[in-house]
């Protein structure tokens, strides 16, 4: 079994390697088999490996060694190794299903693309990462896994490296992610210096007893507080919580797969999952977990408002992705991992789908990204169209579909939730229902319906270079080859009935020893006492307030956008106080840019001009150059090749020696 | 293999190799005085590999010992052995020479035979210093193995090549004098040069101290410590790239390797009273110099003070005096050996083809030269601690090690895995990103196949010990532990 364990990540590594190594001398073809083939054999061995699980094996062990540190005072071992159980699993299956169907899209996305090969290697490179990340049974091959996504990330929406967007992109999202990575290796640390291992099992298993353990660093904090903290800033930065979302939004300079595979699906939820991998030490801090769930209600609330007014189609996905993490993080700030969980695998179907869906729109319209210019593309696009009313129906959680089961379980759980927090947390969700609904149905009108903008806007530029061109006046669009539609088709399966079919064992048994959760924290258990079967959800949610909220916000979006146009124009006019502050995104990237980066370089010029030069060159060293050379002046001085001034100073001397022995004499 | 004076062939082939090329004159033999530099470096690394296959990992006592008398009236010994914290730097050391010799094949044109030769003659005399066992043996090549490197940013350096030269060696030398004022010291007290005698030799705290900070003058400077770094910058930006690539990989490890060998085992009560001292100039020179780093316009400037950031974790590493610390900051510095060498060759090959140094000069070179973008990518990378290149091991088990130590310090430690990423990947982005920006760009060629093989062999090399860092640490175990323990115990009289 371990072999087969180790082919699942190795699979997608080899398609890399040859994609990548010989990107220049094999043909297209060879490179998206090789990947493709690495990539399925992934995902069918991932089936086999859920399958095992489900009939109750479980592993955790060691691959290799990868460094030791031996001492007289104990020692300290580092292995690559795997744990295989539901969670991991899980993981591994929509990971590998959602990278199976961007290979295939690519395919049609990338046709015209000089970098063809070059991509497929990237997207297979990142799909090994990614396993590594969720199979680690240690966090020293998680946080390997944590950069190794984050480099396929940098590297992929730098894709277009001549667009100065996407290198200022990829660059910001790099060093936005490092700011996570800075305090998740410190938690790791501290749990190296008080665990002595870095072992998960070892770990959790030491865990309890140094739950009440207070450190020296600020006082009243726990070790636990600390080190979930520290970890969940981690997962902030790769999960894009509030203020390290910044760079989300931003990534989508990188071509529409990579945001459906890396930013939407899979890559971006690996701090949700972290989390969860982490219960057993998150369920022994109530600190921590009040964090999560402020911090997660925070996104979810201020990041979907900015939906609401964005205008390309790619940025109204990423902002409802940011939410929808958001939502996932305040489930596991509620201790219900398990839902988050499922949360995360709805959302890898529906966001994927939704993203290559307008990844296929934007092929459609020749690389025209802005929703003002769409309209009545359902007559043109019909797959392209039923599947993103699927993706949309879902994402707002319309009963019977896959996001309605899992949203649902999360305003549950909030409710129940007694962690300091959730009484706003609930607040946040529950308005956040409401505005998903909203901005997920204007774009979905403003793309699918009502006029046609298209052909009219030729030769349109947004602000983000110059690689957006549009329809010229008369062409039509027209409907997106098989590669492209295909996997829209195969995604909206599960995005309309993986929640139905899935979630009576996702919050109950099926992650069994996986996920552990204090007794001290009922949500879980209120929720699963509530639960009667699917069906009985889906009927109750009918009459729910999110339901009602959710068909407030479609229908506010139909009569804004399709009936009454001039309504949201006249409130941007009227509030414009508002509009500017979510036009500039709360204005976190002009702090970013202005105050830290421009401090970070003010910063250094000032030590490398006042500190290196002026002082430590331009005082000490040339300084003490110059003193050599002064005393040296001085004493040539007395060198002048005159006889009497050898004999003034030589009476000068005997002079001053005989008055001292003089003296002493005396 | 035993019975093989192994050591000193790793001394004395590069030498004498260096003698032969040297005797080949003037530059109408250039291809023999290359050919021969080659074989010479190559055997020179050879001869290496069996001191790491042939290393007995379980003990801390001197291995592959060779003891022969110098002179009789100082009680000088020639007198060599490696442990476990030595014998990975005459195998980093013999490896680079390879690389030195393979960057100047064809960029050197001028005074080829005494060019190569001064490689290899500086390489069998670092090889001396990682390898002797006599404090005035290691003194020897210890101030020998400045004369080649003065030469070779002096003859063949840039426009300030003579101030950048003097100023190196003037630095350098004003530290070593103290060195040999407190070798002359513990000889008086101890009657021997046998380094090992003195590690036991009982010294009151004031003359501990005291030789501590003659040490620290000397080594602090080659290492360099802020704040007497300011020498690196001017002395890479002059030096060719061969001299940057030896500089950066190997003379910066022979201060810190004088930490290992000479402070902490014959000061330990001086260190542990001095090693906050230390630990904070170590912080300042991780921070202070990663920001200077992150506004250099110069990509050698640059290069050279994330050096000086990067030894910064060496020292800290030290200092702590734990284990995981000590390990990692050893790491560190073999991982800066291969990843400063290939930064300051990746350097080279751009500033071969368009005689500049400056980011301002460059943008879009990766539409000219992908396969040299894609290896300055991954050493980009491991400059900036990525996982999976050596570049993150060391640092990653200093950090793990301050952690342990005192989280503050960990706090500014770590502050690294932001700097270093972003005066690395800025630099990348403004270099090789973007659309082609000028006529020199445009006419850029890719890496040639010598160039290609230089690259592959680095890259190999940081990969392999990203992924496998094992075998390094393996050997260093128990003479690390040994030197812990002995640091441990007091030495006051």
């Amino acid at each position: 079994m371990k072999g087969l364990y180790l082919l699942i990540p190795l699979a997608p590594l080899i398609g890399a390697l040859v994609a990548g190594l010989f990107c220049r001398v094999i043909p297209r073809w060879v490179a998206h088999t090789v990947t493709i083939a690495g990539v399925a054999l992934a995902f069918i061995l991932s089936c086999v490996v859920f399958k095992d699980v489900l009939a109750g094996n479980t592993f955790n062990g060691p691959v290799y060694q990868w460094l030791a540190v031996t001492t007289s005072a104990g020692d300290y071992r580092f292995e690559v190794g795997f744990l295989i159980d539901s969670l991991t699993a899980t993981m591994m299956l929509v990971v590998t299903f959602v990278s199976l169907m961007v290979h295939i899209y690519t395919i049609g996305y990338m046709s015209e693309d000089p970098g063809y090969n070059r991509f497929f290697s990237y997207i297979s490179l990142f799909t090994f990462s990614m396993l590594m990340l969720v199979m680690s049974n240690n966090f020293v091959q998680l946080f390997f896994g944590w950069e190794a996504v984050g480099l396929v990330s940098y590297l992929l929406i730098g894709f277009w490296y001549t667009r100065p967007s996407a290198t200022f992109a990829n660059l910001k999202a790099f060093l936005v992610n490092r700011v996570g990575d800075f305090g998740f290796l410190l938690g790791i640390g501290l749990v190296l210096a008080y665990f002595g291992s870095l072992d998960y099992a070892a770990v959790f298993i030491k865990a309890p007893e140094l739950a009440k353990m207070q450190i020296p660093l600020f006082s009243g904090v726990s070790l636990m507080s600390a080190i979930c903290i520290l970890l969940f800033i981690g997962a902030m930065g790769k999960s894009a919580q509030v203020p390290l979302h910044v760079w989300l939004p931003d990534s989508m300079e990188g071509p529409t797969p990579i945001s459906a595979l890396i930013h939407a699906a899979t890559m971006v939820t690996a701090g949700i999952f972290m989390v969860a991998r982490m219960s057993p030490l998150f369920e022994l801090s109530t600190t921590a977990l009040s964090f999560v769930i402020v911090i997660g209600a925070i996104t979810a609330l201020f990041m979907g408002l900015l939906g609401i007014i964005q205008n390309d189609i790619k940025r109204v996905v990423a902002y409802s992705t940011l939410s929808q993490l958001g939502y996932m993080t305040v489930a596991l700030g509620a201790s219900a991992y398990s839902v988050a969980i499922f949360h995360l695998m709805t959302h890898a179907f529906f966001k994927a789908l939704l993203f290559l869906a307008a990844g296929s729109v934007i092929i459609a319209l020749h690389h025209d990204q802005d929703i003002r210019n769409m309209g009545g593309l359902r007559k043109y696009m019909p797959i392209t169209w039923i599947t993103s009313l699927i993706g949309s129906l879902a994402l707002i959680g319309t009963p019977f579909f896959s996001g309605f089961y899992s949203k649902d379980m999360i305003i549950e759980a909030v409710a129940a939730s007694n962690i300091p927090g959730s009484g706003f947390a609930y607040f946040a969700v529950l308005i956040g229902v409401f505005i998903t609904a909203f901005y997920s149905f204007r774009m979905y009108f403003l793309v699918f319906h009502g006029k046609e903008r298209f052909g009219a806007a030729h030769g349109h530029h947004d602000d983000h270079g110059g690689e957006h061109h549009g329809l010229a006046p008369g062409q039509k669009p027209h409907e997106s080859p098989l590669v492209v539609t295909l996997p829209l088709v195969a995604l909206a399966i599960p995005s309309l009935i993986i929640g139905f079919l899935t979630v009576e064992p996702m919050i109950g048994a099926h992650f069994g020893k996986a996920i552990l959760v204090n007794p001290a924290h009922p949500a879980m258990a209120e929720v699963h006492e509530k639960f009667h079967g699917a069906a009985a959800m889906a009927l109750h949610g009918l009459m729910s307030a999110p339901f009602w909220l959710a068909a407030f916000g479609v229908f506010l979006a139909w009569f804004f956008y399709l009936k009454r146009p001039e309504i949201p124009a006249a409130l941007k006019k009227h509030f414009a106080g508002l509009y500017n502050l979510l036009d500039n995104k709360y204005y976190f990237d002009r702090f970013n840019e202005t105050v830290l980066a421009g401090g970070a370089r003010l910063l250094g010029k000032g030590l490398w001009r006042g500190g290196d030069v002026a002082v430590l060159d331009g005082i000490v060293v040339d300084g003490s150059a110059r003193l050599v050379g002064w005393i040296s002046r001085l004493v040539r001085r007395l060198q002048t090749g005159y006889l009497y001034t050898y004999a003034f100073t030589m009476i000068i001397g005997v002079f001053a020696l005989l008055s001292l022995w003089l003296k002493r004499l005396g | 293999m035993t019975g093989t004076p192994l050591l000193s062939l790793a001394i004395w082939i590069p030498i004498v190799a260096g003698l032969i090329v040297l005797a080949t004159g003037s530059d109408r033999n250039a291809s023999s005085a290359r050919m021969i530099a080659l074989a010479g470096a190559i055997l020179g690394f050879l001869i290496t590999i069996p001191l790491y296959t042939g290393f007995d990992t379980h003990t801390s006592a001197m291995q592959f010992v060779e003891k022969t008398r110098w002179s009789e009236s100082f009680n000088i010994y020639y007198h060599l052995g490696v442990d476990g914290m030595s014998v990975l730097f005459l195998l980093l050391n013999s490896f680079i020479t390879i690389i030195v010799v393979l960057a100047g094949w064809k960029v050197v044109t001028e005074k080829i035979a005494q060019y190569n030769a001064a490689f290899l003659i500086m390489s069998g005399l670092m090889n001396g210093i990682f390898s002797a066992l006599d404090g005035m043996l290691f003194y020897v090549f210890f101030e020998a193995s400045l004369i080649p490197l003065y030469l070779i940013i002096g003859v063949w350096g840039g426009p300030r090549r003579v101030y950048a030269a003097l100023k190196f060696f003037i630095y350098t030398l004003a530290g070593s004098l103290l060195f040999l004022v407190s070798l002359v010291y513990l000889y008086s007290q101890g009657g021997t040069f046998e380094i090992a005698q003195w590690h036991l030799l009982p010294l009151p705290l004031s003359a501990q101290t005291w030789i501590f900070f003659a040490f620290l003058a000397a080594f602090a400077v080659k290492v360099p410590m802020w704040p007497v770094h300011t020498w690196l910058p001017d002395a890479h930006v002059e030096a060719p790239t061969g001299g940057s690539i030896v500089l950066a990989a190997i003379a910066l490890k022979l201060g810190a390797y004088g930490f290992l060998r000479f402070s902490l085992p014959i000061a330990p009560d001086a260190v542990h009273a001095w090693s906050g001292l230390i630990i904070a100039l170590s912080l300042i020179a991780v921070v202070y110099i990663g920001f200077v780093a992150l506004v250099q316009t110069d990509m050698k400037k640059l290069v050279a003070y994330s050096s000086i950031s990067h030894m910064g974790f060496v020292t800290l590493g030290f200092f702590m005096l734990n284990a995981i610390g000590l390990e990692g900051a050893i790491v560190q510095m073999i991982s800066h050996g291969f990843v400063s060498g290939a930064m300051f060759f990746c350097i080279g090959v751009m500033y071969d083809r368009v005689h500049s140094r400056d980011i301002s000069d460059y943008g879009g070179v990766v539409n000219t030269m992908p396969k040299f973008a894609a290896f300055f990518m991954l050493f980009s990378m491991a400059n900036a601690g990525l996982p999976a290149t050596s570049g993150f091991v060391g640092e990653f088990m200093v950090i793990l090690g301050a952690v342990k130590f005192n989280f503050w310090v960990a706090f500014a430690a770590a502050l690294t895995l932001i700097l270093g990423a972003a005066y690395t990947l800025w630099m990348y982005k403004r270099v090789i990103f973007g659309a082609v920006a000028n006529k020199h760009v445009a006419d850029l060629t890719d890496i040639s196949a010598r160039e290609f093989l230089i690259l592959a062999l680095l890259a190999a090399a940081v990969l392999f010990m990203g992924l496998y860092p094992l075998p390094f640490t393996e050997v260093m175990h128990s003479s690390v532990d040994n030197l812990l323990q002995h640091v441990a115990t007091s030495k006051l009289p």
